[in-house]
């Protein structure tokens, strides 16, 4: 066991291990990239979805239950679906990270946009702001907070789960350990794992750290 | 139709045969026909679901009503855009109800900046206002949860005055402050009401805000029926019906009389002695000991004999009222008074002289009497008010 984890140790520091084409620092940008352009894409969808339903009160219970539905869906079930239909791309491995991903941001922002303090909502109304104004200067600002966790939520879940791209002979961290399991190297399968654990600890320290400091006027 | 007024001004605010009913099937106003005059504050009283907040936020559209029309200086505000109408209206509510997320000084720019005035201009006269209601100028960049309440619900009638409405709305603004910051606020609100003199519509349940605020209180009953709109006193006089009479309660008597002032009740010259001297032996009469400045300390009681100075004996406290205080807070000290005298001071808090408990309660009595009698034609029970 103790063995293990020593050679775990060379594995991770060593120079060789970080350079090339296979190297971790290039996998660890291709993962960070799935990644990134993943949350972004589904934020596109997500987001707007979100304050749409929270500013009217209307399509909640369809776009939460839609929400519920995609957050069921097995990950590498839907990989397979999509790969079967549409052939060897990237597109399966997006599409499966984008639905694992809005889930959490719809449900953060609709959760973010009926906690604003109605009291609030109706002083901005009484003022004499119109909708689109309680939108972007009243509610979105108040809800922010919850909405960057959902952000935060979805781009840790999947950092955590673009391991998946490597299941479809694609790059990323995921490489060393569908790699590893085929060549039965349990160090590069561990190091890899450690690999995602870590990258996925950091950001979302890092992010609510942001937080933390960007909402710092913020009663609660 | 009920004028809530003498005929002084024009006419600003004026219901129509408004009704209101909600899609739940309950109605919120029922044939409301009211007139409020320019100037001066118009109390909505009346208990929870009487309709008073349903009709103050009819003026600003906050609410629409089923029928009826309401028109505002002329105009029918269902005719108006909402949002702009609302942006020349004041509207302040029970929290207040500030953006958390924006400073004290951004807050009470809000409609400004809506009128688009620029954010220079618009945050200069947050600040001139800042100081209006009587916030120190260090408030400006702090956030509404770093203050008080009361403080809060300043800043919510700077923001509603930020852009000099004629019309001030405000919903039970006093509401969740406690007792002592309320009666200041009212303080402030009368204070400010003399500088500006608005437009006011304020919300109450509580009766004695009401007579204490009101220049003309409209009391509504469950169902939205505006039973009476009358004069603070003349309604404490002369209630419509039992329930107007209920609703005031059993002290409507001495409610009735913290509406007159002693200004008119004469005074006679107070025994006194001065705290640095001796005060005389065998006297049988209280005697108040004044201060080198003449300003009142205490009473001193006849039966002791203070064997030094009448300034370091046992003194019973006195409350001295001034000219503008009210007939009830005499009655009060008259009754607390050890002497029977109630002590009366001028503006510098100056000895002026003394009432005798009798002179008060027979003021009072008149007081009373004078306010009942005379019938007069303005006030008139509305509606169907078979209480």
């Amino acid at each position: 066991m103790y063995e293990l984890f020593a050679d775990l140790g060379t594995w991770l520091t060593g120079a060789e291990q970080w350079q090339g084409p296979d190297g971790i620092a290039h996998r660890l940008t291709e993962h960070l990239q799935y990644s990134l352009l993943a949350t972004l894409i589904a934020t596109v969808i997500a987001l707007p979805i979100g304050l749409l339903i929270g500013h009217t009160g209307r399509g909640a219970f369809l776009a939460i239950n839609l929400s519920s539905f995609g957050r069921a869906l097995p990950t590498v079930g839907l990989v397979v679906l999509v790969f079967l239909a549409s052939g060897l791309s990237m597109t399966p491995v997006y599409v499966a990270l984008v639905a694992l991903a809005v889930p959490s941001i719809v449900t953060n922002t609709y959760a973010g946009m009926t906690a604003v303090d109605p009291e609030v909502k109706d002083a901005a109304r009484g003022q004499g702001m119109r909708g689109h104004q309680i939108l972007w200067q009243v509610e979105l600002p108040l809800a922010l907070p919850l909405i960057m966790t959902g952000l935060r939520l979805a781009l840790i879940q999947v950092v955590a789960t673009a391991t998946v791209a490597a299941y479809v002979s694609f790059g990323g961290l995921g490489r060393y350990v569908f790699d590893g399991l085929a060549q039965r190297d349990l160090v590069q399968v561990l190091g890899g794992a450690v690999l995602v654990a870590v990258v996925a600890v950091v950001l979302d320290l890092a992010l609510s750290g942001l937080q933390r400091i960007l909402f710092r006027h913020r009663t609660a | 139709m009920t004028v809530c007024s003498r005929g002084k001004g024009r006419l600003m605010i004026k219901f129509d045969a408004v009704n209101k009913r909600f899609p739940n099937g309950t109605t919120a106003v029922h044939e409301l026909s009211l007139t409020m005059p320019e100037g001066g504050i118009t109390v909505l009283v009346g208990s929870s679901g009487c309709g008073k907040t349903t009709t103050l936020r009819m003026i600003n559209r906050m609410v629409d009503p089923s029928s009826g029309t309401i028109t505002l200086s002329g105009r029918n505000i269902l005719e108006a855009d909402a949002a702009e109408l609302r942006r020349g209206i004041g509207y302040v509510i029970q929290q207040a109800g500030l953006f958390p997320h924006r400073t004290i000084l951004d807050n009470i720019a809000t409609v400004p900046l809506l009128l688009g005035h620029g954010r220079k201009r618009a945050r200069a006269r947050a600040a001139e206002l800042l100081e209006t209601v009587g916030l120190p100028a260090d408030a400006a960049k702090r956030y509404p949860h770093q203050l008080s309440g009361g403080q809060q619900q300043r800043v919510g009638v700077a923001r509603a005055l930020a852009a000099d409405p004629p019309v001030l709305l405000m919903d039970e603004p006093f509401g969740a402050v406690d007792p002592v910051v309320r009666t200041q606020l009212q303080d402030e609100l009368l204070r400010l009401q003399q500088e500006l003199n608005k437009t006011i519509v304020f919300v109450t349940h509580d009766i004695d805000e009401a007579v204490r605020l009101g220049d003309r209180i409209a009391v509504f009953r469950t169902g939205g029926h505006l039973v009476q709109c009358a004069p603070p006193a003349e309604l404490l006089a002369r209630p419509a019906d039992d329930f107007v009479a209920d609703f005031l309660g059993a002290e409507r008597g001495l409610k009735l009389l913290s509406l007159s002032t002693l200004a008119d009740l004469p005074r006679q010259p107070a025994t006194t002695v001065r705290a640095d001297e001796t005060a005389p032996a065998g006297r049988t009469d209280w005697q108040l000991v004044v201060s080198a400045k003449g300003e009142p300390l205490g009473w001193l009681d006849p039966a002791a004999t203070p064997p030094g100075r009448a300034g370091d004996a046992a003194l019973l406290p006195v409350r001295p009222l001034r000219d503008t205080d009210s007939l009830l807070s005499a009655l009060n000290e008259s009754v607390a008074s050890p002497a029977g005298l109630i002590a009366r001071i001028d503006d510098a808090g100056v000895l002026a002289g003394v009432t005798a408990r009798e002179a008060v309660h027979a003021r009072a009595g008149a007081a009373h009497s004078a306010a009942i009698e005379p019938p007069r034609p303005a006030t008139a029970p509305v509606g169907k008010s078979s209480a």
